[in-house]
C-alpha cells in the first residue's frame, strides 16, 4: 500500500476519534440532546472499508454512523451541525445523530431501527444491477442485527439475484448490553452467510490494514459479478452503547484489553520508528494507537509529523464544533418544506371547489 | 372509452407506465410468472422481463424495503403486497422507512414508491384475511393513501401514484377486482386526491370510499323511491382528504352520513366525522351520522360476516334517521 493511502487512513482514524470525543463532550455539556452512539474503538472498520471503496459506491449505515459519514467525505461541520439539530446540518436538522443522509455523496442514511440497512442496501443494489452500473453497495450493521428477519430475508434475495452488495458486520460483541454468547446461537457471524451461499470472511477489525485488504478483495469479487460478499469485522466499542449507557455490564479487564488494542494506536505504531515503552507493552491494543505505532515504525511518518497531524485534526474538529454552535436553527417552515418537497409537482386537488 | 374490469384497468395502468418509463418496475409475490393473484400484472413479465417484473420470496418487510432503497436511487417501484393483512409484516419498511426518509434527509431523497394492496371484507376469507387497516396508515405523516372505487379511478389513480415522487399506498378492494366500468384512457384525469360527487342530491350527503361507495349508490336508489335525494361523495383519497368538496356538499344538504367499512372504533369514520363537525358545525341540521364496521374480528360464517359491515339496508335506515331529527337514532 502506498504511503499516501496509509497517511490518509491514519488521518481519518484520528479525525474519527477526535470527532466522537468532541461529540461526547458536547453531549456532556448539554449541546447535543437525544441519543448519541459513539464509535471509538471501531475506527479501523469504517476507515479500512471506506478507503477500499470507490467514490461512486453507495453506503448504508446504522445509528452509529458519524464516522462512516465523516470518512465518506461529508464535512465534519455538516455532521456536527446535524448533531446539534441545526439548519446547516447534513440533513437540515431534520435527521439528527442517527439519520445522516447525503445524496450527493451517495450516503443513503443512518437507520435507527436495527436491521433496516439490509433492505435499503438490497434496493440500492437492485437499482444498480438493473441499470447495469459498476457501483457496489456497502451495507453496515452490528452483531445484534443478524437476528432480525430482514438479515435473512435480504441475504437470501441478494444471493438469489446476485446483487452487488458488500455486507459488513461490525461485530463489537454486544447488542447494547447483551453479550454475543447470550444473543446468538452461532457466534461466528460470518458462518451465517454460508446459509445463503454468500462468501464470507472473518477479519481482525482492529487492524485497519487487514480491514482494507479484505474489503479490497471482497469488492473486487462484487465488481466481477460474483454477487454479494460478507465480511465479519471483529471489533470493540470503548464506550457504552450510547451516552446514556455507562457500559457497566462489561468486565473492566475486557474493556482494558481492547483499549490496549486501540486501532488508531495500532496504526500509529507502524508510522514512525518507535520502541514501545513498558506502559505500551503492558497495555492492550487500541486500533489507533496500534496504527500510529505501525506507521511510525514503518517510517511513514515521524513523531513530529504525527504531532502536526494530531493538531490539524484537533483544529478541524474544533472548527466544526464552532460552526455547528453558530449555525441557525431550522424553522417550522423548513420542516414543512422537507416533508412536502417531493409533492411540489403534484396537483392534489382542483384549485377551486365546485 | 372501453368497458373493463377493475383488475384490467390496473393492469393497463401498469403497462402504460412501464412502457413510458423504464424506471417503473413491479415487485411482489407471484406478480411475474403467475400474473398476480388478482391478475393485475398478467402478461407483464413476458413483455418487460424479470428485472422489471420480479417475483419475490415471501419476505414482505425486505421486498417492500427493497422498493424503498430502489426508489432512493430514482427507480419507481410498484410493490404489490398480496393482501393488506400481510402489510403488517412490512410496517417497518412502509412506516419507518418510506414515510420517514424524505423528511429525515431534509428533503434530499425522493420516494417514488407505490405500494398496492387489496383489502376489505371479501367472501368468507376468515378474520386474518378480511381486515381493513387503512386507519393504521392514516396516522403516519409522509404517506399518501388513495382508495379507488371504480375501474376509471383505478386506472388513473395508479398511473398518477406511480408518477408521484411521494410514497403512495393504493388500497384496492378484493370485491372490486371483478367489477366492470367504463375507462377512458385519454381523459384529463382529475387530480389524484380529489373527491368526486357520484350522485347529486339535496337531502343529505353520504361520504364514503372504496367498495362502500357502491353500497351507498344502492341505498340512494332505494331512498329515491321514498323521495329522499342522497348526494354521494366518493373521497377517492384518505390522505390528504379533499375537505373542500365534502364541506361544499354538506353546506348544501345540511346533513352528513359517513360510511366506512373499517371498524368504527379508531377507524377512518371517526377522523372524518371529527373534522367535518369542526368545519361544518353551523351548517348542520343534525349530528353527523356514522356507519362503520363492527368492532369485531370478521366472523367466518357468511351471514355473520355480512352483518359485520354496513349493508344497503343499514345505510337506508341511517339516512332516514338522519332526516328525522326527533326520532331516537
Amino acid at each position: 500500500m502506498d504511503r499516501d493511502t496509509i497517511r490518509t487512513m491514519l488521518r481519518d482514524m484520528l479525525r474519527a476519534r477526535a470527532f466522537e470525543e468532541a461529540a461526547a463532550q458536547a453531549y456532556a455539556q448539554g449541546e447535543i440532546a437525544g441519543f448519541l452512539h459513539l464509535y471509538p474503538g471501531e475506527e479501523a472498520v469504517a476507515v479500512g472499508v471506506l478507503h477500499a471503496a470507490e467514490p461512486g459506491d453507495y453506503v448504508v449505515s446504522t445509528y452509529r454512523e458519524h464516522v462512516h459519514a465523516l470518512v465518506r467525505g461529508i464535512p465534519a461541520a455538516a455532521i456536527f451541525a446535524e448533531l446539534l439539530g441545526k439548519k446547516t446540518g447534513v440533513s437540515g436538522g431534520m435527521g439528527g445523530s442517527m439519520h445522516l443522509f447525503d445524496r450527493e455523496r451517495r450516503f443513503l442514511g443512518g437507520y435507527a431501527i436495527v436491521g433496516e440497512t439490509f433492505p435499503i442496501a438490497l434496493g440500492a443494489a437492485y437499482a444498480v444491477a438493473y441499470r447495469q452500473l459498476p457501483e457496489a453497495v456497502l451495507c453496515f450493521f452490528g452483531d445484534g442485527a443478524v437476528n432480525q428477519g430482514t438479515f435473512h430475508e435480504s441475504l437470501n434475495m441478494a444471493a438469489l439475484w446476485r446483487l452487488p452488495i458488500l455486507f459488513v458486520c461490525e461485530n463489537n460483541r454486544y447488542q447494547i448490553g447483551t453479550e454475543i454468547h447470550r444473543h446468538s446461537a452461532v457466534t461466528e457471524i460470518y458462518k451465517r452467510a454460508c446459509g445463503y451461499g454468500i462468501p464470507a470472511e472473518k477479519v481482525d477489525g482492529m487492524d485497519v490494514l487487514a480491514v482494507h485488504e479484505a474489503t479490497r478483495r471482497a469488492l473486487a469479487r462484487v465488481r466481477a459479478g460474483e454477487g454479494p460478499q460478507f465480511l465479519e469485522m471483529e471489533t470493540y466499542r470503548f464506550r457504552g452503547h450510547s451516552m446514556a449507557d455507562p457500559g457497566s455490564y462489561r468486565p473492566t479487564v475486557e474493556v482494558q484489553a481492547y483499549e490496549a488494542n486501540d486501532p488508531i494506536a495500532a496504526t500509529l505504531r507502524g508510522v514512525e520508528f518507535h520502541y514501545p515503552s513498558a506502559d505500551e507493552l503492558g497495555s492492550g491494543h487500541d486500533c489507533i494507537q496500534g496504527f500510529c505505532d505501525h506507521c511510525c515504525q514503518e517510517g511513514h511518518l515521524d513523531e513530529a509529523a504525527l504531532a502536526r497531524l494530531r493538531q490539524e485534526v484537533a483544529d478541524e474538529i474544533a472548527a466544526a464544533r464552532d460552526f455547528a454552535r453558530q449555525s441557525p436553527a431550522p424553522s417550522m417552515d423548513d420542516a414543512w418544506a422537507a416533508l412536502l418537497r417531493n409533492r411540489r409537482y403534484d396537483r392534489l386537488f382542483e384549485e377551486q371547489a365546485p | 372509452m372501453t368497458t373493463m374490469r377493475y383488475w384490467q384497468a390496473l393492469n393497463r395502468a401498469l403497462d402504460a407506465e412501464m412502457a413510458e418509463d423504464d424506471a417503473v418496475l413491479l415487485l411482489g409475490e407471484d406478480v411475474g410468472l403467475y400474473g398476480g393473484t388478482y391478475r393485475v400484472s398478467e402478461g407483464l413479465l413476458a413483455k418487460y422481463g424479470e428485472w422489471r417484473v420480479r417475483d419475490t420470496p415471501i419476505s414482505e418487510n425486505s421486498f417492500t424495503g427493497l422498493g424503498v432503497g430502489a426508489a432512493m436511487l430514482g427507480l419507481r417501484p410498484v410493490v404489490e403486497i398480496m393482501t393488506i393483512n400481510f402489510a403488517l409484516l412490512a410496517m417497518d419498511a412502509i412506516v419507518n422507512m418510506a414515510a420517514k426518509i424524505p423528511f429525515m434527509s431534509g428533503g434530499q431523497f425522493p420516494m417514488p414508491l407505490t405500494v398496492r394492496m387489496p383489502g376489505g371484507v371479501a367472501r368468507q376469507l376468515g378474520a386474518q384475511h378480511s381486515q381493513r387497516l387503512e386507519a393504521m396508515f392514516l396516522g403516519v405523516p409522509g404517506l399518501r393513501i388513495v382508495v379507488p372505487a371504480t375501474p376509471q379511478d383505478a386506472y388513473w389513480q395508479l398511473r398518477q401514484a406511480i408518477r408521484s415522487d411521494d410514497p403512495i399506498l393504493v388500497l384496492e378492494h378484493e370485491l372490486l377486482y371483478f367489477t366492470e366500468g367504463e375507462v377512458d384512457e385519454n381523459l384529463p384525469a382529475p387530480p389524484l386526491h380529489q373527491a368526486i360527487c357520484r350522485r347529486a342530491g339535496t337531502d343529505l350527503t353520504c361520504i364514503s370510499y372504496s367498495r362502500m361507495v357502491s353500497v351507498a349508490e344502492a341505498a340512494a336508489e332505494q331512498l329515491a323511491k321514498d323521495g329522499i335525494a342522497m348526494e354521494i361523495i366518493d373521497l377517492r383519497s384518505l390522505n390528504p382528504v379533499d375537505w373542500d368538496r365534502c364541506m361544499h356538499s354538506v353546506e348544501k344538504t345540511h346533513r352528513a352520513l359517513i360510511l366506512a367499512e373499517d371498524p368504527r372504533f379508531g377507524g377512518v369514520s371517526g377522523e372524518l366525522t371529527a373534522t367535518l363537525q369542526e368545519r361544518c358545525f353551523y351548517w348542520l341540521d343534525a349530528p353527523i351520522g356514522r356507519l362503520a364496521g363492527l368492532d369485531i374480528p370478521t366472523p367466518f360464517n357468511g351471514a355473520l360476516e355480512a352483518a359485520s359491515i354496513p349493508r344497503v339496508a343499514d345505510v337506508v335506515t341511517a339516512a332516514k334517521a338522519l332526516l328525522s331529527p326527533d326520532k331516537e337514532r
